[in-house]
């Protein structure tokens, strides 16, 4: 007999033990996790300021290569950022059975990926104190920001993206916030009173919430692909070789939600270890999310394929001097990124022993994020270190400053999370009961096996 | 008044010398970058002498280019500015730059084909006794933001006062940027395009012209007189 079935006719309080069991409980081990986390940070955060102080000559880029690691990040994390909410808002439209677990720890990261990742381009300004002139504020010189320039656009998508996602992650979480309320004590009680604004369960609330809920999904889905289109048109819109491309936008959205799977999974596969939630995250969801991570390696590859293959049919001589630099300078980063988006996880992702298999998929994920990374990489940099003008190319490579962001930027990241994961629920419960109240075990000839009841559409729901 | 100003490259007769590089730098307050920054790309000319080697049978030539801002009129740099630091000035048809408003973004760096503009890494510094001859005339730029040559717009903004004050126009060669007025050869020859009498109109209907990267659009104001070929040359 399934134990996890049952949870849920147990009464709510002993579901949310169940899935927030850290919510309840600060352990030694998570002061020790977060305080590594933060300390890290902040000595990235304090090579910001050095960098600040300096001047960005600190850095590896120089006159040709005027875009380096900073922006190498900023795509990167708003690609990761990407699949959270787009995961989550396709699977409730598309009512996927087995979504429930996925789907807060997805939209998590998707907000806190978008915070890491909206900070580097602050970070790569000349004079970053003076970040705020790309806001357009009344001020007596009528000067405004510049609206035919991509980097603005940037701004705006990024800005209602966050506001979405956190919206999203906030509305999804309201019930949940509730069965908080009604199950904790001291501060966290007043916390959660204020954050559940009042929900009580009742039918037409419930109603309410499921019809916003849909909406919301719905809306969420345009803004999350037209973001990355619009980080893909900072590029695009320049005039440079191998970057004014029109096929930049869909890749990069593939990209996006190929890297953000992978982040996904590597999310589930911690949370999992850490709140030892193996009843709710099973085998079963890996699989799934091993399938899509699958579908969007074959995506990501045959975008890759054709965008490779226009530059090297027509022999544009700027645009091949730039595919020569992959077999030359940047040979290295172009077989990392082969290998780690490619050649390493088709075939594994083809056998369903890894999918099955938490640490292997994990291993996956996490060389699909490396592999993302150099993509990245590969995008910014070859295109401005071989530009129109050979007599000034020139190559780049991350000094010490730039490799602590990457690491700072990785470790601001669990950072947020796990401080979310202490102070939130960090699973659906409300969506996880409603899942396990429809599912039943029953006995086919010898087995038992689950069997899930569908909700009728129509009058009376 | 209204004005375009241009500048015209004769490769017949550039040298490769460099002394236009150097009347730049001493004009315009060019920070210096040194050895290992400018080995590193952050040297901060504003106009660079392109080195280009050209195979012609047995022999190999160089090829030097004097590469100033173009001063396009479908300049690229400028729709991409967030913050409307670069921006066309439609009275002497100049890409202008405001480097107050500067946030130092680099797009526009990226942006620009000919890789002409420079980045301030560095707070700016003169090593002795270089810091005696800073030019009075303009602005030394801060850390951050992004410079670039503006046909020595302080000059063209003198020509233009010292002719109103006289109630005339501006006599063609009366306004010089400094690369011009230094050029040993007289390659460079600068001008107001409005005017039809001037040299550089003059210039311009030659038919060795050119432009760099013509088939990217950006209408240049800077242009080049072609190498001639033959006996003699």
């Amino acid at each position: 007999m399934n134990e996890r079935n049952h949870l849920a006719r147990q009464g709510e309080g002993k579901l949310y033990e169940e899935l927030s069991r850290s919510n309840l409980v600060t352990t030694k081990a998570w002061y020790r996790a977060a305080g590594i986390l933060f300390a890290v940070t902040a000595g990235a955060a304090g090579v910001f300021f050095y960098m600040m102080a300096t001047g960005i000559g600190v850095t590896g880029l120089s006159r040709p290569v005027m875009w380096g690691t900073m922006i190498i990040l900023f795509v990167f994390w708003i690609g990761l950022s990407h699949s959270g909410t787009l995961i989550s808002a396709i699977l409730r439209i598309t009512r996927a059975g087995w979504r429930a677990p996925v789907l807060r720890g997805a939209e998590a990261m998707t907000v806190f990926a978008l915070m890491v990742g909206g900070l580097f381009p602050l970070m790569h300004l000349g004079r970053n104190w003076r970040f705020y002139y790309m806001i357009p504020y009344p001020n007596d010189r009528l000067l405004w920001p510049n609206f035919r320039s991509p980097l603005l656009w940037d701004m705006v998508a990024i800005g209602t993206y966050l506001t979405g996602s956190i919206l999203f992650l906030y509305f999804g979480m309201i019930p949940d916030l509730a069965v908080a309320r009604d199950f904790s004590t001291g501060w966290r009680k007043k916390l959660y009173t204020i954050l559940a604004a009042g929900f009580r369960g009742t039918h037409s609330e419930w109603r309410r919430y499921h019809v916003a809920s849909t909406l919301f999904a719905v809306l969420i889905i345009p803004v999350a692909v037209s973001v990355h289109s619009i980080v893909s048109w900072d590029f695009a819109m320049a005039m440079v070789p191998g970057w004014h491309s029109t096929i930049f936008a869909p890749y990069f959205v593939a990209g996006a939600i190929y890297s953000g799977i992978a982040g996904v999974i590597t999310v589930m596969a911690f949370l999992r270890r850490v709140f030892r939630l193996e009843n709710f995250l099973t085998e079963r969801h890996f699989d799934n999310l091993g399938k899509l991570l699958l579908t969007m390696t074959l995506v990501w590859g045959y975008f890759y394929f054709a965008e490779f293959l226009t530059t090297w049919y027509s022999r544009l001589p700027e645009d091949w001097a730039l595919i020569s630099s992959y077999g030359g300078h940047f040979l290295p980063l172009f077989i990392l990124m082969l290998t780690c988006n490619f050649l390493i996880p088709l075939p594994a992702l083809c056998l369903s022993k890894v999918r099955r298999s938490v640490p292997a998929i994990l291993a996956v994920s996490l060389v699909v994020n490396v592999g993302m990374l150099a993509e990245r990489a590969l995008i910014v940099v070859p295109s401005l270190a071989r530009r129109n003008d050979p007599s000034i190319w020139l190559n780049y490579f991350p000094t010490w400053v730039e490799i602590s962001f990457i690491v700072g930027s990785i470790t601001l990241f669990s950072l947020l999370y796990v401080i979310f994961a202490k102070l939130f629920p960090v699973m659906a419960i409300s969506d996880i009961k409603e899942h396990l109240f429809r599912t039943t075990d029953r006995a086919v000839g010898g087995a038992v096996v689950p069997s899930v009841a569908e909700e009728d559409e129509g009058e009376g729901k | 008044m209204k004005h375009k100003w241009a500048m015209a490259i004769d490769m017949d007769r550039c040298t490769g010398c460099g002394a236009c590089v150097v009347a730049c730098v001493a004009e315009n307050n060019t920070p210096t970058a040194g050895e290992e920054e400018a080995g590193k790309g952050r040297l901060m000319q504003w106009l660079r002498v392109s080195r280009f080697w050209k195979k012609e049978g047995e022999e190999t030539r160089a090829i030097f280019v004097p590469t100033p801002c173009m001063h396009c009129e479908k300049a690229p740099c400028e729709i991409v500015c967030p913050v409307y630091a670069t921006y066309h000035d439609e009275d002497d048809h100049l890409n202008a730059m405001v480097y107050n408003r500067c946030i130092g973004t680099r797009y526009c760096a990226n942006n620009c084909p000919y890789s002409v503009r420079v980045f301030n890494w560095w707070p700016a510094k003169w090593e002795k006794p270089l810091d005696e001859q800073l030019n009075p005339d303009l602005s030394v730029r801060s850390r951050g933001v992004m410079e670039k040559c503006t046909y020595c717009i302080q000059r063209i903004r003198r020509g233009k006062e010292t002719a109103i004050k006289e109630g005339r126009k501006i006599r063609d060669g009366e306004v010089m940027p400094a690369c011009a007025q230094t050029c040993p050869p007289g390659a460079i020859i600068f001008g107001d395009l409005l005017d039809p009498e001037s040299e550089i109109s003059r210039t311009v209907k030659d038919t060795r012209l050119f432009k760099l990267m013509e088939h990217l659009g950006t209408e240049p104001s800077t242009v080049y007189l072609k190498k001639q070929k033959g006996p003699g040359r």
